[in-house]
């Protein structure tokens, strides 16, 4: 196992580039949410030539959708949703600026593509660890889409939010390397 | 004939939803802890001992131990010298998944329509699976279902000729091709024969059995280890990061079918597979 690396958001191309596949994270300052719902608003408002609701450039999306705050929480449960529903509107996000992800699971050829090809990281969070993550998330704010519910976008500040790289700017993916390393088929 | 009120099925499925949601069975509790004695990737040894705090936390704090606490699927057992009293069965079904998620800071992920995809702001409807059986009593198992992991199971309708390699071989590309997406160490349902509905039906019941346990006849047993050691030589791992710890356990389901076909049908449920059971005595009338 590699070391621990602490960021800042933003992740600019010069943080993002010192980081390598399997790296362990821990990320701390501004991230927004987004999942399926999100993301196809975000895209069409691209599409129509408007602003998005904050500025991706060299920010990081964190795909997930909360369980609701009980009295006392600053957010639910909050682990990552799977990332592959996000396949088809990454890559515009990405072309903008985009330079972070947080989700779990595979991605396509295409986001791998464009993470290349303009510089951005993909982070995995522990699937189905969300009462445990949601005491790395220090406030949370819905600032767009409300009508979503739990699919809303949020502006999340995070403190040592453990993430691990699955794929870095070379398209290096932990997915294919750890498979490879213990498979016996 | 006995009786039951709408009520007592109201308050025990909004209870069960709420302890299925916050409370990991002991059963894939232990099945982390022996998975810790065998994993050799540390990567993978690191998200077993995450997932251990996760649910301990989810348990002391009552929290929900993941944010997709899932579609409310519910297996009903009602005897048939019971009777239901007070208004209707479904109904108070969905009452007390509406309550349960609501009191229980669960989230609602029930979409009205599949096309459409507006939130019922409730998550009912719940999917129910009734059977009726001899006796007087309710047994209601609540199996909350997340998507990360629904969403990568299938059902192939193979040739009696694929036999039973050829059934095995399907559910281990099934189980390949969710890589880490479905949140392994994943329990891996597998129904076989029947009808194309029936073996998708026999998948989901395979995985509200307990982890550990096997087919009490011993030739399914016997595939099921197989299936498990041919699962966990794919080098997924915990979360897909790579190891040797795949699935927890392999569920097989059988059921008589037609001389034409050998539906086999495959139902991934991610390390949170939750399910509660309570049993409801009826009162005299």
């Amino acid at each position: 196992m590699n070391g621990i690396i602490r960021i800042e958001a933003p992740l600019t191309q010069e943080k993002l580039r010192f980081l390598k596949v399997g790296d362990n994270v821990l990320i701390n300052g501004v991230i927004y949410t987004g999942r399926d719902a999100a993301h196809k608003k975000m895209v069409e408002s691209l599409e129509r030539g408007e602003e998005l609701p904050f500025d991706v450039q060299d920010q990081i999306i964190y795909f997930v959708g909360p369980t609701p705050a009980k009295e006392g929480q600053v957010i639910g449960s909050a682990g990552p949703t799977t990332s592959g529903r996000m396949d088809a509107y990454s890559p515009k996000l990405i072309s903008r600026g985009l330079t972070g992800m947080i989700g779990k699971g595979l991605r396509s050829p295409e986001v791998i593509e464009a993470m290349k090809k303009h510089g951005a990281i993909y982070f995995g969070a522990i699937g189905g660890a969300g009462a445990l993550i949601a005491k790395r998330i220090v406030s949370a704010e819905v600032i767009a889409y409300p009508e979503l519910g739990p699919e809303a976008v949020r502006r999340l500040v995070v403190k040592d939010f453990p993430v691990m790289v699955i794929i870095d700017h070379e398209g290096n993916n932990l997915y294919d390397l750890g498979k490879a390393q213990y498979r016996r088929v | 004939m006995k009786e039951i009120t709408v009520e007592e099925i109201i308050s025990a499925v909004e209870n069960l939803c709420i302890e299925a949601n916050y409370n990991l069975g002991s059963d894939i509790m232990v099945g982390f802890q022996q998975a810790l004695k065998v994993e050799r990737s540390p990567l993978g040894q690191e998200v077993l001992e995450r997932l251990i705090e996760n649910a301990e936390i989810a348990k002391e704090e009552r929290v929900p131990m993941c944010q997709d606490t899932g579609m409310a699927v519910l297996f009903v057992s009602i005897g048939q010298d019971l009777h239901v009293v007070g208004g209707g069965l479904t109904e108070a079904i969905n009452e007390g998944v509406r309550r349960g998620y609501d009191k229980g800071y669960l989230r609602k992920s029930v979409v009205k329509d599949p096309f459409d995809r507006v939130n019922t702001g409730d998550n009912t409807p719940a999917v129910i699976h009734y059977d009726i059986v001899p006796g007087d009593e309710l047994r209601l198992i609540a199996a909350p279902k997340g998507f990360g992991s629904e969403n990568m199971g299938g059902l192939k309708m193979c040739k009696p000729s694929e036999g039973l390699e050829g059934a095995m071989q399907f559910v281990v590309d099934t189980v390949d091709r969710a890589g880490g997406n479905p949140c392994p160490p994943i329990i891996v349902g597998v129904g076989v024969g029947g009808t194309m509905e029936k073996a998708t039906f026999l998948a989901k019941k395979g995985l509200l059995r307990e982890v550990g346990k096997h087919n009490s006849e011993e030739r399914l047993a016997k595939i099921e280890e197989e299936l498990l050691d041919r699962i966990n030589g794919l080098g997924i791992g915990p979360q897909g990061f790579g190891g040797v710890t795949t699935a927890l356990a392999v569920n097989l389901e059988v059921y008589p079918t037609h001389i034409a076909g050998m539906p086999v049908a495959v139902n991934i449920g991610c390390h949170a597979t939750r399910h509660k059971e309570i049993v409801l005595q009826g009162r005299d009338a």
